[in-house]
């Protein structure tokens, strides 16, 4: 059948089971989208800019664990959702972006909306390809889907000259794909597994590090059943919340830098750490050569350059987290006889007292300004119920999210983990949206990370996308400030944002709905009127504006040095009795 | 400690970039980097001279596998082999140094393609040691350029077992 490139490129993406597309048109690309216009089987959602249209794709992919797809032009088009496209890359997010390039004739030349967009992707995709003959086209779509989702999933970039998109050509959707340098490693080592699960047998201090690698493998289930079969406790990184339910009497929290005390000295005070899908990133592991001092260390990933690149690793097992632990309960089930919780107890005893020496802790005076903690607590006792999938912006608030939003499943929470990128959480929400119309879906935003993306209201309110956004309202770029109280003498250099718009006429002006909450005593009320609004909300949170986000492990330190709270010499004003909704109100500290 | 790695590669567009912005991108060590086709014209090999300690090395080698362009990966300096490099120089040569930059060549069996009343140009091949020694010689003479190819290394066989070695050998260089 004779097709042009770009009803190749329809065809292909139904083959591949798109459902939706989040794209932004131009020049080189209107051939792929006069053809899009003509279709009802893939919905596509316009953005209002690319960086949202690759977040999206990342909320789409990161909620369902299927690809997440975005279709963008030339030039500044792919300059645009290359933050998108890093942010994928560090956490291994399967999307695959289609760019419009100019005609293969012109490529080189300066043509007007050129970009090298092979060589601008290259260090931030897991591969690209830049299709120079509409009959490669259908070949390197596969290729490109195969790549994204299957080992170690990332970002592929395919770079469609526009015409490639005109010509026509054989359209033949290849069945399977097979690249002779890409040949990702699912099973682990028989005999590396055995060993693992004779370390599990031996240790007395066990404790289980479990990372994104188990949301994308889908590994939750086998994680729970090995902590519940040997009764080990579970901490979990930022990437990983939700693959264990947060509320599970095993689980310590997340560890980290703003991890809970008891998750961060189970770490060091472990004798093995066993380590899933997680890649020991240094806002894990603090000062390396202090970390996990007495531990032997297992470590359970499919992409090999991630063991031994940061630390020591004893038992190195290459392969899908899934299939390995499979393989490990099997050999468990049948050793381990008798009760591993009579035997764990002392470790236990010392994890409890731990929890009770130090939990995550804040206090809200009935009277005060509203802590951002409390309204997160909140939001998480008020929708725990209805298996929320929350995102979050880049900040403090972030951190809360972390730490007091529990959530029980796996692929419900979507962050910005690796590359830390601010304006994430709206787009990507609304991506997960788009694939989940009638979950509830929500996000916790940061006052200065929410205006990175603000322009997509415009498209949740066109498309119906109807997530709640709470805005965590400091006037501040919260956590940069943290920093400067800390290690900057409290010189706040930058970091007072000083006015922020009207969150909730802001919202108005687009067409969706605002609500504020600026009282301790609505704030429970202020977020059942929220969901209860079927549209796009913003709620802004006027909150206490110099909370600091505890546990902390400054940068460079041991796990076991945490800072719990405030340094008693740390001035900074109380939380008043006022509630500051606008800037001119703010007490802002000029050191 | 210094290793020569062997990499098969995809030879297509691109795909030494990727290479090369992999050892950027880490900052990782290149010390040379040669790539030229194989007898099959759809894949390249690559030799790389790079240092660092173990925990580098694997590294480099797990990075390299990961590229997907990258076929096959090999660390020809884990064991036995033979390495080549050929320089090309050029020397300034004065009337009385002319019989002296002969010399030092023919010490070192190189060739002299070119000559000119001020220069020679030779060629030298031979292992690292040998191309840095004759430049270590001609550079007082006023050494004008120098282009070397960097290092191509490839595995020696396994040594051949007793009895075939009673066989007279061929002549080897
Ligand atoms: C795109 C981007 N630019 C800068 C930063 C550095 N940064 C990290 S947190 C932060 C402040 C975030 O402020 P806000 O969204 O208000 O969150 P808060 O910490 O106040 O909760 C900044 C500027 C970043 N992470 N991402
Ligand atoms: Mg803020």
């Amino acid at each position: 059948m004779q097709l042009t490139g770009a009803e190749i490129f329809l065809e292909s993406l139904k083959r591949e089971g798109v459902d939706t597309l989040f794209a932004l048109p131009g020049g080189v690309v209107l051939k792929i989208f006069d053809v899009l216009h003509q279709q009802k089987d893939i919905r596509v959602i316009l953005t209002r800019h690319e960086q949202g249209a690759g977040h999206m794709a990342e909320g789409y992919a990161k909620a369902t664990g299927k690809a997440g797809v975005a279709l963008i032009t030339s030039g500044p088009g792919m300059t645009n959702v290359i933050t998108a496209l890093a942010d994928a890359y560090m956490d291994s997010v399967p999307v695959v972006c289609f760019a419009g390039q100019v005609p293969t004739p012109l490529i080189g030349n300066d043509a007007f909306q050129e970009a090298d967009n092979v060589g601008l992707s290259r260090p931030c995709t897991k591969y690209n390809f830049l299709v120079k003959d509409v009959n490669d086209l259908a070949q390197t779509i596969k290729e490109a889907f195969y790549i994204a989702t299957t080992g170690r999933p990332g970002p592929v970039l395919v770079d469609i000259p526009k015409d490639v998109s005109l010509d026509k050509g054989e359209f033949h959707y290849p069945k399977s794909v097979s690249i002779r340098g890409y040949n990702p490693t699912y099973d682990g080592s028989k005999w590396k597994i055995k060993q693992a699960a004779d370390a599990i047998m031996k240790s007395k201090r066990p404790i289980l590090y479990i990372g994104g690698g188990v949301q994308f493998s889908g590994a939750s289930a086998e994680v729970r059943e090995l902590a519940e079969m040997t009764h080990i406790p579970v901490d979990m990184t930022l990437m990983a919340l939700g693959a264990f339910p947060g509320d599970h009497p095993l689980s310590l929290g997340m560890l980290g830098m703003h991890g809970t005390y008891a998750a961060n000295m189970a770490m060091h005070y472990s004798d093995l750490v066993i380590a899933v899908g997680a890649r020991f990133d240094d806002r894990v592991t603090g000062k390396v050569s202090e970390f996990c001092p007495t531990a032997k260390v297992i470590h359970i990933d499919i992409d090999p350059t991630s063991i031994r690149k940061n630390v020591h690793v004893d038992i190195p097992i290459v392969g899908d987290c899934k299939r390995v632990l499979i393989e490990l309960n099997n050999i468990l089930r049948a050793t381990v006889n008798g009760n591993k919780k009579e035997q764990r107890k002392p470790w236990w005893d010392q994890l409890s007292a731990w929890q009770q020496e130090h939990p995550l802790a804040y206090t809200q005076e009935p009277e005060a300004q509203i802590k951002p903690q409390y309204l997160i607590d909140r939001l998480y006792e008020l929708t725990a119920d209805r298996d929320p999938i929350l995102s979050t912006d880049v900040g403090q608030h972030q951190m809360w999210a972390a730490q007091y939003f529990k959530l029980k499943n796996p692929k419900t929470f979507l962050t910005s983990g690796g590359l830390g990128t601010m304006g994430f959480g709206f787009p990507a929400a609304m991506g997960a949206q788009a694939a989940f119309p009638n979950r509830l879906v929500l996000c916790i935003a940061g006052d200065g990370s929410i205006q990175m993306n603000t322009q997509e209201l415009a498209t949740a309110v066109i498309e119906k996308l109807p997530v709640k956004v709470f805005i965590i309202n400091n006037r501040f770029h919260g956590m940069v400030r943290q920093w400067q109280d800390l290690f900057y003498e409290g010189r706040y250099a930058s970091s007072y944002l000083g006015h922020v718009p009207d969150f909730v006429k802001l919202a108005e002006a687009y067409g969706a709905a605002g609500v504020r909450i600026d009282k301790v005593g609505e704030v429970d009320a202020g977020i059942q009127e929220a969901l209860s609004i079927d549209r796009t909300v913003f709620i802004d949170v006027p909150v206490y504006q110099y909370e600091n986000c505890y546990p902390m492990i400054p940068a460079g330190g041991s796990n076991h040095e945490m800072l719990l709270e405030d340094p008693s010499d740390l001035k900074k004003p109380k939380s008043t009795h006022k509630t500051a909704v606008q800037s001119d109100s703010d007490t802002v500290l000029t050191a | 400690m210094e290793h020569i790695i062997s990499l098969t590669l995809e030879n297509k567009f691109g795909s030494l970039s990727r290479v090369a912005g992999l050892f950027s991108g880490r900052g990782f060590n290149i010390e040379s980097l040669s790539v030229a086709p194989t007898l099959d014209p759809s894949v390249s090999m690559m030799t790389i001279v790079t240092n660092g300690d173990d925990r580098i090395i694997e590294q480099i080698m797990k990075q390299l596998n990961k590229v997907i362009d990258v076929i096959k990966v090999v660390d020809i300096s884990e064991n036995e082999f033979v390495e080549r490099e050929t320089a090309l120089i050029k020397v300034h040569t004065r009337a009385e140094d002319r019989a002296e930059a002969l010399r030092i060549a023919d010490i070192f069996r190189a060739n002299v393609l070119d000559s000119s009343p001020t220069s020679y140009t030779i060629e030298v091949t031979g292992d690292v040691r040998k191309v840095q020694a004759i430049i270590h010689l001609l550079q007082p003479l006023g050494i004008k350029e120098l282009v070397r190819t960097g290092r191509i290394a490839i595995g020696r066989e396994p040594t051949r077992p007793v009895q075939a070695q009673l066989r007279p050998l061929a002549k080897a260089n």
